[in-house]
């Protein structure tokens, strides 16, 4: 419990930890908002969601490389990814979307192992990293410190979920896309084109992870294979904070990302996962006890 | 789906065993040729490595038999490998090796790439008492079964960065430090190599009596090193070491310069194939890289001269820069050349015995076997990242450039 001592003996180290856990829990959120969206919308469990994010990274790699700055190539990577994301959904996706949840589950695992590969094929296997040429702030005289690339990921998770939510309520296609979230059948049955608001609805997810692609690949590094824990993490988001609600998302993928790095400090690296599943289970435990409550009150 | 035996099948199938075995006769000494065997990655995952391997072996063949060959007591050997591809897959090298040996009558073995195909070699060799020098297995485990006709011209996974650990007691001593007062931070994935290098990073530390304050094994899946660093830059270590190949190497690079994390001295494994000094030059600067060999060392051998002419006939004769996989199947092949010539036989086991007792120097670095079987003698290199390129800074003796501590931290 060394570690522990530490943390109680310079409490600055706890601010550092806070935050750098809630910048990445920014970057966790991104994919997140993708995955409640298509979880909500077409009932679609995706789990090429972190292949995405992969995709995303190389997008904004490949245009820093040809000489646009990173942040440029946040909103460039989105917009690539929503036509590959698109296109996904009219040649794969369509086909298992309202069906069982395990084949769509299926569909989507064996899309990411092909994507991975892919992206192993086409762009190597080296590790590559886009240098935004951001510097660091310092504070507490120095004892903090924070990759101004960590607060920039984290404006824009903001801002896309600000974003989101506005065009879920006010633009026509958000509302058609509300509508088939709340009854597939009945809009339909009004005139809604579900198949268009699927394919906007995955293609739309695709852009959001490929903005968060864009931010890992400039605030760490990225490889084929960096998928799983975004996939990983944006489902135990998903499943604390709920299908529907983009503010509460964001609350959980933060909250995650500092417990996670408090985790890793105290218990070391190895554990760090770990003890996140537990905190996952915890919860979940205890969400159920607390739903038992209130519908005794209910009777 | 049942075969019929017929007059004709068995004709030809004993016709072919014939063939065999009279090919099998010609397997060890075929006229003045001795022939070494290799399963070899040709295709697969491993098959670039396995190219930059038979490259090695083949140069090294070509060079002695141009010189002349090898003198067996009266009569000199032209050297010959046989390549069989063994599809990147344990159990094809596995089957390979019992091919080589006992169907076509080989003697001697080369290593294939890498620690798991050559971990499933071994035994087979074993069994026939067939010696076996390899230079691109690494892993620990390889020696620790008593195997007695393994031999490795590499320094296995364990030594990758203890040298790291020598140069930082050297560099305490000549500052007037006691070693002992030195602390150290590891964050090794956990992976069997890793996890090698970290055993031999706890066994020097100990012999110095430096103290470990960190200790921590990243997932393979890790994406992000912020915890460990916060806890790295709390305790004021003296020496970071990190070993989680390519993608530890470049973040670790990447977070240590962004967090401003200041350690006097830095190291890591696979961050020359990570490329940190061509792609993060600033937040590389001072960092230190282990590797096998390097062709700026001063090593000589009497077959390709120094290192760096053997990198040249390599290129030259290639056309891509030697990697230190090619130089060290070379070197595999000069131990074989130096054992028949000591031996004075053919026979395996005094071939064996001969091996066993290798002291030699060769452009990839003195070999000297220990009784496991694996080169003790060959220090591991650690380059400086200096001015965005990488500079070899120990081992001290075939230094090119001057270790620059404490590290600076980059602006």
């Amino acid at each position: 419990m060394e570690n522990l001592r530490l943390l109680f003996e310079s409490p600055v180290l706890s601010v550092q930890l806070l935050l750098d856990g809630v910048l990445i829990g920014a970057i966790f959120a991104l994919s997140a908002y993708g995955m409640a969206l298509v979880w909500g919308v077409m009932g679609l469990i995706n789990v090429a969601q972190g292949e995405l994010v992969m995709l995303g990274g190389y997008a904004a790699f490949y245009l820093y490389q040809a000489g646009i700055h990173p942040l440029f190539a946040v909103p460039a990577a989105a917009v690539a990814l929503f036509v590959f994301g698109w296109i996904l959904y009219r040649t794969v996706v369509f086909r298992v979307v309202e069906k069982d949840l395990f084949i769509s589950i299926l569909a989507t695992f064996g899309l990411s192992i092909l994507l991975q590969q892919l992206a192993n094929t086409l762009f190597g296997a080296d590790v590559r990293t886009a240098d935004a040429g951001f510097g660091t702030l310092f504070l507490f005289g120095g004892a903090v410190t924070v990759a101004e690339i960590k607060l920039v990921s984290f404006a824009v998770a903001l801002v896309t979920g600000a974003l989101l939510i506005q065009f879920l309520k006010r633009s026509r296609m958000g509302q058609a896309i509300r509508a088939t979230a709340q009854n597939a059948r009945a809009a339909r049955v009004m005139g809604v084109d579900t198949q268009r608001v699927y394919a906007w609805t995955f293609g739309l997810n695709a852009a959001i992870c490929g903005a968060s692609g864009a931010l890992v690949a400039m605030t760490w590094v990225i490889h084929p294979y960096l998928g799983l824990p975004y996939t990983v993490r944006s489902f135990m988001i998903v499943i604390i904070a709920g299908l529907g609600n983009v503010a509460a998302v964001l609350a959980v993928a933060l909250g995650l990302g500092a417990a996670e790095n408090f985790a890793g400090f105290v218990f070391g690296a190895e554990y760090q996962a770990a003890f996140i599943f537990g905190l996952l289970v915890v919860i979940l435990v205890w969400r159920r006890f607390w739903l038992a409550r209130e519908r005794r009150y209910l009777q | 789906m049942r075969i019929r035996i017929t007059r004709a099948s068995l004709l030809i199938s004993g016709a072919a065993a014939l063939m065999l075995l009279a090919r099998g006769a010609a397997g060890q000494a075929e006229g003045d040729t001795i022939v070494l065997g290799a399963a070899v990655s040709l295709t697969g995952k491993y098959s670039v490595n396995g190219k930059n391997t038979k490259d090695g072996y083949d140069l090294a063949v070509e060079r002695i038999n141009e010189m002349g060959g090898v003198k067996v007591g009266p009569k000199s050997y032209k050297l010959k490998v046989v390549y069989y591809d063994d599809e990147s897959t344990p159990a094809r090298a596995a089957q390979l090796t019992e091919r080589l040996i006992s169907q076509d009558g080989v003697k001697f073995m080369l290593g294939a790439y890498g620690s798991g195909l050559t971990k499933a070699m071994a035994p087979v060799t074993e069994k026939y008492k067939v010696p076996h020098v390899e230079g691109n297995g690494a892993a620990r485990e390889l020696f620790t079964h008593g195997y007695k006709y393994l031999f490795a011209v590499l320094s296995t996974s364990d030594y990758y960065l203890r040298d790291a650990v020598n140069l930082a007691a050297e560099v305490a001593k000549e500052h007037g430090r006691d070693p002992k007062t030195l602390k150290l931070a590891m964050a090794f994935e956990n992976d069997p190599f890793s996890l090698d290098v970290r055993d031999g990073v706890l066994e020097d530390a100990k012999k110095y009596g430096m103290k470990v304050l960190i200790d921590d094994k990243l997932p393979p899946e890790i994406n992000d090193m912020a915890a460990t660093l916060t806890k790295v830059r709390a305790v004021k270590p003296d020496l970071l070491l990190v070993s989680g190949h390519e993608k530890g190497a470049a973040l670790v690079v990447r977070q240590t310069g962004e967090m401003k994390i200041d350690v006097p001295m830095m190291a890591a494994t696979h961050c020359d194939s990570a490329r940190i000094a061509e792609t993060m030059p600033k937040l590389a600067e001072g960092f230190l890289c282990a590797s096998q060999w390097d062709r700026k060392l001063a090593y000589k051998d009497r077959w390709f001269g120094t290192a760096d002419e053997y990198a040249t006939r390599f290129e030259k004769r290639f056309n891509y820069p030697a990697p230190y996989q090619a130089a060290e199947s070379t070197a595999s092949v000069l131990v074989f050349a130096d054992a028949f010539a000591r031996a004075g036989s053919l026979d395996p086991e005094k071939v064996r015995d001969a091996i066993a007792s290798t002291d030699m120097m060769t452009m990839y670095g003195p070999i000297k076997f220990d009784s496991t079987g694996k080169n003790t003698a060959k220090p591991m290199v650690l380059y400086q990242v200096q001015g965005g390129d990488y500079k070899v800074v120990a081992p001290t003796k075939w230094a090119e450039a001057k270790l620059i501590w404490p590290r600076k931290l980059p602006q």
